[in-house]
């Protein structure tokens, strides 16, 4: 008879918070399921996380010239103000298509390089000879990135995607750990931002692109600039070049220092 | 910033937690100006993208058209503008695979601001302001606030310079404060539209040091957007 009637009384509220319970009024997830793992895994003191960068790479300098693009990065990962590894390669090449500066806290660099390289593996994997583009691989960082910052636990990098597309155009842009991405002929991040792309664009031609000759002369000087004014750099560089004919990373260079000056200088 | 509901103890000392403060947030800059007419609309904005006291690019556009007859200027922090357009895109895109139409530009203006609303408790650090066409034909100017406030207006200046632009838009657009009767008040033709936006813009980078570089001037009408171009000072 009484089939269809629900005789249970209801809850006062559907969904609503449970006297006594913390309410996450915020929105979003109240399961604690869904709570990303970064905030779920115990630690000694709690789950606040520190946002500090620890072992970090500098500078990385990126030049878009009429045929490719060439990025430039020295070969130092710093712990603080200690020289700690001397011989790293920070410009990567991620396919035939794209190279990858990265600056920043390096685990994170590492971190997302691991994925980008599974990525680039199931690319292999569908067997079609097509490889991911610069700008697909520079939207995908924007958004990943963009959802650490979202979720107050960002990768503390600062990377400079190039590359060429399937025409053969040259792409070059930045994304960093905010998610903020831009494309320009010129990238630069850390100190190169300041003393590299004043010289760069200063050099650059009103009505054209720079040629390769151009664009590897002012990475030469840039470096120089940066080697001799960024307490965080040494003088060995390696020089990630991507164009229609190839793309790799070349090196390790060294900057011609000339310290001869330093005699003129009174108290120096 | 307190966020997802962890309290912060400022007196609780915990050894080996080092508390860099991270901000969500940065200021890229930029300005935007928006103007309706009867049957056109034009909106300008800037193409500086910086930091600090640092230029990022000095062609980078902030106006990102959403269909044939609305294009939305989007200014603050960039990586939330690029977020907030793309999710806007996506929509549009939704829309039209259900709808088998446009979205006009008045379901555009809502949409925006019930995106914007939906993350109230962790704002988008954007300026926004849309300009279109409407389904009348009319042209029409939506501008938000970093909540998704909307307001429809017939002239709108946001972004870094706004407080500096939007008086210059009262006086010459909408002649507040000029002894003018009613009658007296001449229509707005495009091309009066795109010389005040123009010439605001031109003051605003002689003041604002995040405004520069050069303006893209989009002019929507029923037949299409035309883009003018017009380079300012590089300081």
């Amino acid at each position: 008879m009484y089939n269809n009637y629900n005789c249970l009384a209801q809850p006062l509220w559907q969904n609503g918070p449970v006297p006594g319970e913390f309410y996450n009024f915020t929105g979003g997830q109240t399961h604690i399921q869904k709570l990303p793992r970064e905030l779920t895994t115990a630690g000694p003191y709690g789950t606040k996380h520190s946002t500090a960068a620890i072992t970090t790479g500098s500078s990385v300098l990126g030049i878009r010239y009429d045929g490719g693009v060439m990025l430039a990065a020295d070969t130092l990962v710093s712990y603080g103000s200690l020289a700690r590894y001397q011989n790293i390669e920070r410009v990567f090449k991620i396919n035939k298509n794209i190279l990858l500066g990265g600056s920043g806290d390096f685990a994170d660099i590492q971190s997302i390089k691991r994925s980008i390289d599974q990525k680039m593996i199931e690319d292999q994997c569908c067997d079609d000879n097509i490889e991911m583009k610069p700008k697909s691989l520079a939207s995908w960082m924007t958004r990943v990135l963009y959802n650490r910052r979202s979720r107050m636990n960002p990768l503390y990098i600062d990377v400079v995607v190039g590359g060429v597309d399937t025409e053969g155009t040259p792409y070059l842009a930045n994304v960093d750990l905010r998610g903020r991405s831009h494309e320009d002929y010129v990238i630069a991040t850390g100190f190169a931002r300041h003393l590299a792309i004043p010289l760069v664009r200063e050099k650059k031609p009103k009505d054209r692109d720079f040629t390769a000759v151009e664009a590897s002369e002012l990475i030469r000087t840039c470096m120089e600039v940066l080697y001799y004014r960024d307490t965080r750099n040494i003088s060995q560089y390696t020089v990630g070049v991507c164009s229609a004919n190839g793309c790799g990373v070349e090196g390790p260079f060294q900057v011609n220092e000339n310290w001869t000056f330093a005699e003129t200088i009174k108290g120096y | 910033m307190s966020s997802l509901g962890f309290e912060q103890f400022p007196d609780y000392q915990v050894p080996g937690v080092k508390h860099a403060d991270f901000s969500p947030y940065e200021s890229n800059g930029g300005s935007i100006v928006a103007i309706a007419g009867d049957d056109f609309a034009v909106i300008a904005a800037d193409t500086r993208l910086s930091s600090g006291y640092n230029i990022h690019s000095r062609s980078q556009s902030k106006l990102f058209k959403l269909s044939p007859l609305t294009v939305l200027g989007s200014t603050g922090c960039w990586a939330d503008t690029l977020s907030l357009t793309g999710l806007m895109k996506v929509r549009m895109q939704s829309y039209e695979h259900t709808h088998l139409r446009t979205m006009t530009t008045d379901a555009v203006a809502q949409m925006l601001s019930i995106t914007m609303y939906n993350r109230r408790f962790f704002p988008y650090y954007v300026s926004n302001i849309l300009a279109g066409i409407d389904k009348d034909g009319k042209g029409v100017v939506y501008s938000y606030d970093p909540i998704g406030h909307c307001e429809k207006a017939t002239y709108r200046a946001g972004g870094t310079a706004g407080t500096l632009l939007q008086p210059v838009l009262d006086n010459q657009i909408g002649y507040k404060n000029m002894n003018l009767a009613a009658s007296e008040v001449p229509k707005l033709t495009k091309e009066r539209a795109v010389s005040v936006a123009s010439d605001t813009f031109i003051s605003a980078a002689e003041r604002d040091i995040y405004t520069g570089d050069s303006v893209l001037i989009n002019i929507i009408t029923k037949d299409g957007i035309e883009v003018k171009e017009l380079t300012l000072r590089q300081d």
